[in-house]
């Protein structure tokens, strides 16, 4: 299916996930890369060495959820926009997300946002807690959500109200 | 008439790379372009490369551009001649082209042809109006000239480049109405499908565009499914309201000047179309004329640097260059090797099999 | 219509210059394409040879987008740069050579 629609089932997002101990303890980097495509930028950005080493180009990345900081370098370089930061340990009730955004306007600080899901629906609401753009991201800037617990696993953009 | 030792046409990726390593190992080379400026089709690619570092990978191909361009331009052994077309490349060596308006004569001991590839047109009614334009054509509109091609586009074509021009046409504020593509899958990267839903874009696959709709120009197109041997579903037409129709259907390279060499070219639908035979360091049949990008074979704009510089080495190395070229040559195969490894490089792989070289 | 914010192009300030089209006068950014110009003008259809034709490829690879310029027929307008007091006209078919036949 996921050939068809270019959009990542329940399933396959799980097996991504990384043990209970780590998604327990804070930050850690979730690749939603499903396809061996020539392409390694993740794993030589990374400071933390928590992207495993390729031995061919093409391999599906693998994250070492053990060393990810959470730093997000890997969500502004992938080429695919297909990283992103989840930190469950947030609140009792909201998880974090950083996500890549390449468009404008940028969201404000503390503003409400519409939370869209991998198709693009509207799944709830998010809080905007940080927007970063500085230029050494080259324009892929990452915001920083907040997004009630039941619907972190589906939430992957947010729509402003003008769209 | 003037002189050079390496003649390279095309200053997009494969011949600026291929103009890099020649004159790196001392060869003097002349670049020429139609264009105004060296680019070719990067100049317009704002999304990031994928690849290894060695490749540029995770730059925007924009800013790909720049670096080589500048790279191009410090090297006191290129010179650039731009808004230049070749006209003719005689078996003596000897190639003309009308630079600006002017008639000129190079001679040049070895050539590389890296002159890419043109957007393949699709048979449909109405297919001529205005309005419906090439995926490249949108993108020199949207991204080199900063303007919209519309309002509402329907876009043809599931592959990389229907699925990245999408991307960018809503990053310049325009609706895409739907991508449909015959194929019963996406042909692109799914990360780049993935992309465009989450930002809504529906992506039908086993649909087809059945024909446009308007008088002197687009005003909307009636699409329709397609079954498992890719024929018309009755009563699945559907009516879009749209003011564009754009099409990614696929490059052909553009040979004509290496076929005017007499190098032997071979049909291969996989390289996307007619291609020319080739040995490892990319030498076609013919003596001293090289090959490399889009021309050889239609492939990703990385593997068109890594063949470009491939070619580059070899045509030093022919006339005498470099000391262990051939190692650092190597190298360079190992890389395209790699790149061409895994799952997507299949239909390249079988492909310049089919070639036999 | 010009794109006027870009989450990854930043613009460039270009000089506006004034040209005709079909005896209408518009304006157009120095140096862009002449087809560019027009379209954003709203001006798709370039040609005509028995169908509406405007332009497909914008590189100059397909000759689609021929008109006149300056009197000058088969202009490959998606390639030339536009220049101040330009004179641009719609051509039918091969058009027809300065001061010859048809």
């Amino acid at each position: 299916m996921f050939k068809k629609t270019g959009v990542a089932t329940k399933n396959m997002v799980e097996e991504k996930l990384p043990s209970k101990e780590i998604r327990e303890k804070g930050p850690y980097a979730i690749f939603e890369c499903f396809q061996e495509i020539p392409c390694n930028p993740c794993s030589t950005v990374c400071k933390s060495n928590a992207v495993k080493d390729f031995e061919n180009i093409n391999n599906i990345p693998e994250v070492d959820c053990e060393n990810c900081t959470g730093c997000a370098l890997c969500v502004s370089i992938c080429p695919g926009l297909a990283c992103f930061v989840i930190d469950e340990t947030y609140s009792d009730n909201e998880v974090l997300i950083k996500l890549p955004y390449e468009f404008l306007p940028l969201p404000e600080v503390n503003s409400i946002v519409d939370a869209l899901d991998r198709e693009g629906r509207v799944v709830g609401k998010a809080k905007v807690l940080k927007v970063q753009d500085n230029k050494k991201l080259d324009h892929t800037n990452i915001i920083t959500i907040s997004v009630p617990k039941e619907i972190f696993l589906d939430v992957r953009n947010i729509g402003l109200e003008e769209k | 008439m003037l002189h050079t030792e390496i003649a390279i046409i095309g200053g997009g990726p494969a011949g600026m790379c291929a103009a890099i390593a020649a004159a790196g190992q001392g060869a003097r080379v002349t670049l020429f372009d139609r264009g105004k400026k060296l680019g070719g089709q990067l100049v317009k690619q704002t999304h990031r490369f994928f690849g290894s570092e060695k490749e540029y990978a995770g730059i925007r191909g924009i800013d790909i551009a720049k670096i080589l361009c500048d790279e191009v331009e410090k090297n006191k052994l290129i010179d650039v001649k731009t808004d230049t077309t070749i006209l003719a490349i005689y078996n003596d060596g000897v190639i003309t082209y009308e630079e600006g308006k002017n008639y000129k004569r190079i001679t040049s001991e070895k050539t590389i042809i890296a002159t890419g590839a043109s957007e393949k047109m699709l048979l449909f009614e109405n297919n001529d109006l205005p309005g419906v334009y090439g995926a490249g054509a949108v993108q020199t509109l949207m991204n080199e000239h900063g303007i919209v091609p519309g309002n509402k586009v329907l876009m043809i074509g599931a592959g990389n480049i229907g699925l990245i021009v999408s991307y960018q046409l809503m990053q310049a504020g325009v609706k895409v109405e739907a991508i449909i593509d015959a194929s019963p899958n996406i042909g692109g990267y799914l990360v780049h499908a993935s992309k465009v839903k989450r930002l809504g874009v529906p992506i039908l696959t086993s649909h087809t565009i059945k024909r446009a709709l308007g008088k002197e120009s687009v005003e909307g197109a009636v699409i329709c499914e397609l079954d498992e041997k890719w024929q018309p579903v009755s009563g699945t037409e559907k009516e879009l309201d749209v003011d564009v129709i754009c099409l990614a259907v696929g490059l052909s390279p553009q040979s004509e000047l290496l076929r005017h060499t007499g190098c032997e070219v071979k049909y291969v639908p996989g390289l996307g179309g007619y291609v020319p035979m080739r040995d490892g360091n990319l030498q076609t049949t013919v003596n001293g004329i090289y090959v490399a990008g889009d021309t050889a074979e239609v492939e990703e704009a990385s593997s068109a640097m890594v063949e470009g510089t491939i070619a580059g080495l070899s045509a030093a190395e022919s006339l005498g260059y470099g000391k262990n070229i051939s190692e650092l040559k190597k190298s360079f195969i190992s890389d395209l090797d790699s790149l061409r490894s895994g799952a997507v490089g299949e239909k390249i792989r079988s492909g310049i099999q089919k070639l036999g070289c | 219509m010009r794109i006027k914010q870009h989450p990854v192009l930043t613009s460039i300030v270009k000089k506006e210059v004034e040209f005709t089209f079909e005896g209408k006068t518009y304006k157009g950014y120095e140096g862009e394409p002449i087809a560019a110009a027009l379209h954003v003008n709203g001006v798709r259809v370039l040609r005509h040879d028995h169908r509406p034709r405007g332009f497909f490829c914008a590189i100059g690879n397909c000759s689609s987008c021929l008109m006149e310029v300056d009197g000058e027929p088969n202009v490959r307008v998606c390639v030339e740069e536009l220049r101040e007091g330009m004179v641009i006209k719609m051509q039918e078919g091969k058009g027809k050579l300065k001061g010859g036949e048809a």
